[in-house]
Formats: C-alpha cells, sequence, structure tokens
C-alpha cells in the first residue's frame, strides 16, 4: 500500500518528470504523424466530394479536431490547475501553463479555419452564431490566462492566480455559452447552424476522427516539451539541472 | 455575521466619502461615454433608441472596470488587507462587505442616472423603466465577478489593463441580459425573463464571487 502511494506521486516531481516527459516525446510525435498523414490521406484522397459543399467542406479535417482540441485543452488545463491547487504540488501549475499556448492556438486556428469556410458557404467571413461568439470567447481567457500569468513575476504565484481564473472560467463557460446561444436565438432564429450538418459519410467521419487524433497527440507532444522548458527554467537552481545542463554542456 | 458586514461597508463607504473625486471621476466616464455615442454614430432618434441599451449596458460595464483597482488597492498599500486576512473572521465575509460597499459606490449612482442619460436616447417610458431595473438587478454582479479580477491582478504590473482582459469576457453574460431586458422591452416581448436571469446572475454571482476573491487575496499576500 504504503508503495503504491510513492509509485503514484513519483513522477509528481519536476526532477522524475523531465526524464519520463524526455522518453515520450517522440512517442507522441510519431503517434501524431502517423494519424495527421492518415486522416489527411482519407480525407483528401478517399472522402467523397460534398453533394451540397463540393471540395471546401474539407476543411473541417481541421476545423472540428481544432474546436474540440480547444475545448478539451481548457478542462484539462483547469483539471491541471485545480490538482495544483488542491495538492500544491509544482508540476501541476507548470502543466497549466504549458498548455495553455496551444488551447489559444487551436480557439484561434478554429475561428480562422471555420471563416475560410464560411467566405464560400455563407458568403460572410463572420456572423454572430452563438457557436462562433463563444469559440471567440474562448479564446479571450485563454489570452487572459496567458497575460495573467506572464504579468505575475513570482512563477510560484503565477500558478495559484492563473489557477484560480482558470477554474472560475470552466464555472463560467457553461452560463456563458448559453447567454450567447438564447442572446442569438432571442433576436433572430440561427440561419446557419453547425448541428444541422448533413449525415456524414462513414469515410468524411474516419478522416476527421483520425485527425482529431493527431491533434490530440500533437498537443500531448508540444505541451509536453514546453512543460520540459518551463522545468528548467524554474528548476534553475537546483541540483539536478545544474547536473543535467553541465552533462550536456 | 452580519455586523461585520455592516462594519466593512460603513468603513469602507466612510473612506470613499473622504475621497468622492474618485466616485465623481467614474460616474462622469459613464455620461461622458454615453454621450460620445450619439456623436459618433448621429442623432437619428430611431437609430439611437436602438442603440441605447446596448451603449448604456457597456458604459456600465466599462465604468464598473474603472472602479475595481480601488477595491482593494488601498487597503493592500496600507497594510489593512494583511490585517484583514489575519482576522478570526472568513476572509470571505470581509471581501462580500467590501463588493456591497464597492456596489453602494460605483453601481448605484449608474443606477439613478441611467434614467436621465436614456432621455437622451429618446427611450419611452416603460424602457426607460426596465433599462433602470436591469441595471439594479444586473450592477450587484459587476461589483462580485470584478471582485475576483481586482483581487487577482493585486500588486500585479499593468493590473489595470489586465484586468479588463480578465473581467469583460466573464461579464458578458450580465451584458446579455441586461441589454436584452431592454431589448425585450422595446420590441413589445416583455422583459422578466431577461430580468429573472439577471437576478439569478446577480445572486450567482454575489454569493459565489467572495471565495475565489478571498482565494486570490491569500495568493496576493503570500
Amino acid at each position: 500500500m504504503r508503495n503504491k502511494l510513492i509509485n503514484w506521486f513519483r513522477y509528481a516531481s519536476p526532477q522524475t518528470f523531465y526524464p519520463l516527459a524526455g522518453r515520450m516525446i517522440p512517442w507522441f510525435w510519431g503517434l501524431a504523424a502517423i494519424f495527421g498523414v492518415a486522416g489527411l490521406f482519407i480525407g483528401f484522397l478517399l472522402a467523397p466530394t460534398d453533394a451540397q459543399q463540393g471540395e471546401g467542406y474539407r476543411i473541417i479535417f481541421l476545423h472540428v479536431p481544432a474546436s474540440w482540441m480547444s475545448m478539451f485543452i481548457y478542462l484539462v488545463m483547469a483539471f491541471w490547475a485545480a490538482t495544483g491547487l488542491a495538492f500544491n504540488t509544482r508540476l501541476s501549475g507548470m502543466m497549466a501553463s504549458a498548455l495553455a499556448p496551444t488551447g489559444a492556438l487551436f480557439a484561434f486556428l478554429s475561428l480562422w479555419t471555420g471563416a475560410l469556410w464560411g467566405k464560400p458557404m455563407w458568403g460572410t467571413w463572420w456572423v454572430w452564431d452563438a457557436r462562433l461568439t463563444s469559440e471567440l470567447i474562448l479564446l479571450f481567457l485563454y489570452i487572459g490566462f496567458i497575460a495573467l500569468q506572464a504579468a505575475i513575476d513570482d512563477p510560484r504565484r503565477a500558478d495559484k492566480a492563473g489557477a484560480i481564473l482558470a477554474l472560475v472560467g470552466v464555472v463560467n463557460i457553461p452560463i456563458i455559452y448559453f447567454s450567447v446561444q438564447w442572446w442569438n436565438t432571442l433576436h433572430q432564429g440561427a440561419s446557419v447552424s453547425l448541428t444541422r450538418a448533413p449525415s456524414m459519410a462513414a469515410m468524411m467521419l474516419w478522416g476527421m476522427l483520425l485527425c482529431a487524433l493527431a491533434c490530440w497527440m500533437y498537443s500531448i507532444a508540444v505541451a509536453l516539451m514546453r512543460v520540459r522548458v518551463i522545468m528548467l527554467e524554474r528548476e534553475r537552481h537546483t541540483d539536478w539541472v545544474r547536473a543535467l545542463l553541465r552533462g550536456k554542456a | 455575521m452580519l455586523s461585520l458586514i455592516r462594519a466593512v461597508i460603513g468603513r469602507d463607504l466612510r473612506l470613499a466619502m473622504r475621497r468622492q473625486a474618485d466616485i465623481v471621476a467614474a460616474t462622469f466616464f459613464f455620461i461622458i461615454v454615453v454621450s460620445l455615442f450619439p456623436l459618433g454614430v448621429g442623432p437619428e432618434p430611431d437609430q439611437l433608441r436602438r442603440l441605447a441599451p446596448g451603449v448604456l449596458w457597456v458604459a456600465a460595464l466599462l465604468a464598473t472596470m474603472l472602479s475595481l483597482p480601488r477595491l482593494f488597492a488601498d487597503d493592500h498599500r496600507d497594510g489593512t488587507l494583511e490585517q484583514l486576512a489575519l482576522a478570526p473572521q472568513p476572509l470571505a465575509l470581509i471581501v462580500l462587505g467590501k463588493v456591497i460597499a464597492h456596489w453602494l459606490v460605483a453601481g448605484l449612482p449608474l443606477v439613478v442616472l441611467a434614467p436621465v442619460l436614456g432621455v437622451q436616447f429618446d427611450l419611452a417610458g416603460d424602457a426607460l423603466a426596465v433599462l433602470t431595473l436591469s441595471l439594479l438587478i444586473g450592477t450587484p454582479a459587476l461589483s462580485g465577478i470584478g471582485a475576483i479580477g481586482a483581487a487577482l491582478t493585486l500588486g500585479v504590473r499593468g493590473g489595470g489593463v489586465l484586468l479588463s482582459l480578465l473581467v469583460l469576457p466573464l461579464y458578458i453574460p450580465v451584458l446579455i441580459f441586461g441589454a436584452g431586458a431592454v431589448d425585450a422591452t422595446v420590441t413589445g416581448l416583455g422583459a422578466q425573463a431577461h430580468l429573472s436571469l439577471l437576478g439569478a446572475l446577480a445572486l450567482g454571482g454575489v454569493f459565489f464571487a467572495p471565495w475565489p476573491t478571498a482565494a486570490a487575496l491569500r495568493v496576493a499576500l503570500e
């Protein structure tokens, strides 16, 4: 029992997690490449042309995974933030701040690809649709998180302040989402809705799922790389980082 | 418990009364922002009537935000905040008192001024009443949610700009239902649904916000 407990927290220390992350990164990059190539192959070569939207629909192979990841990463970030507040572990805060830029990137990509898709399909770059608006707000929340952490010099304080903000955001996201939806539907009927998509061919779905997996693996790989850098930066006064850098030099 | 909250409110109000310039400045900011819009978009009454709810509510959001840094900064600077955090009473309750005092100083003047400014936008009587009511219900939520941002940015460089970045996205639901209530009245739909939701937001905001605020204050005081 006691052994298990120790094992559970073994990788909560940056010193042990650093080499583990280093060993895992190539695997996740490899998986990301395999899933990405397979997903894009299916998406561009095997999936049929959409009857209504023509070839333009193929942007969903990036757009949908990016939207999913932007929301999922916020939840993961909030999970690490809560863990950091509850257990006071250094690594949790580092994970949260390592995830934020990737989440913001996906939120931005989701908006950008959505605009590229919207121009030929809806005839406009942007509509104040509930989904678009809430994705934009999600991007704002990411930027607020990153800005708050960047403004505080002491990393421990930055972690805790960021964690509180991330948790407040998690409570607020459903409220914001529904308010935006009601705001839109109260004014005018939604002229466009992503939920009423025509039923999808199996090939399209497979391509999309594979691309989503590729984005997921990419997020993990990038977050691990970033957390390694953050670890070195914050723990630079410790013996293990000094020994590591001396070994490399 | 109530006497503690009352004592905090009384103290904050007394302090605010000794620095009336701050209150007046934020209030005039509200008036000026609202008055700028007709100059920018033109004086056609039809257009102004359509814009009025949004303009007044956005101006109220900005004016509230402007007065937020004052909520904890002065107490932080002279060390009072540390004494409050050391007090045996829960810090969240003290924060609740400060939030109420902030609303009395920063929110209530906006509510009182709103009908006058609404007349500038040619709003009809019932719309004016709903506008005032929606601000009366909604501004406590602004003070509550804003307190979280004010505590998080306490003593941080560039705090003012950062505060707006953190707090404004969280204000969106209040803006939507507040402006929506007036809009619904103007179009004849009835404002009750909006006002109920706004009331729920205000109660939820004022009730729950003191906890994260207190946690953020403790982080800032470490």
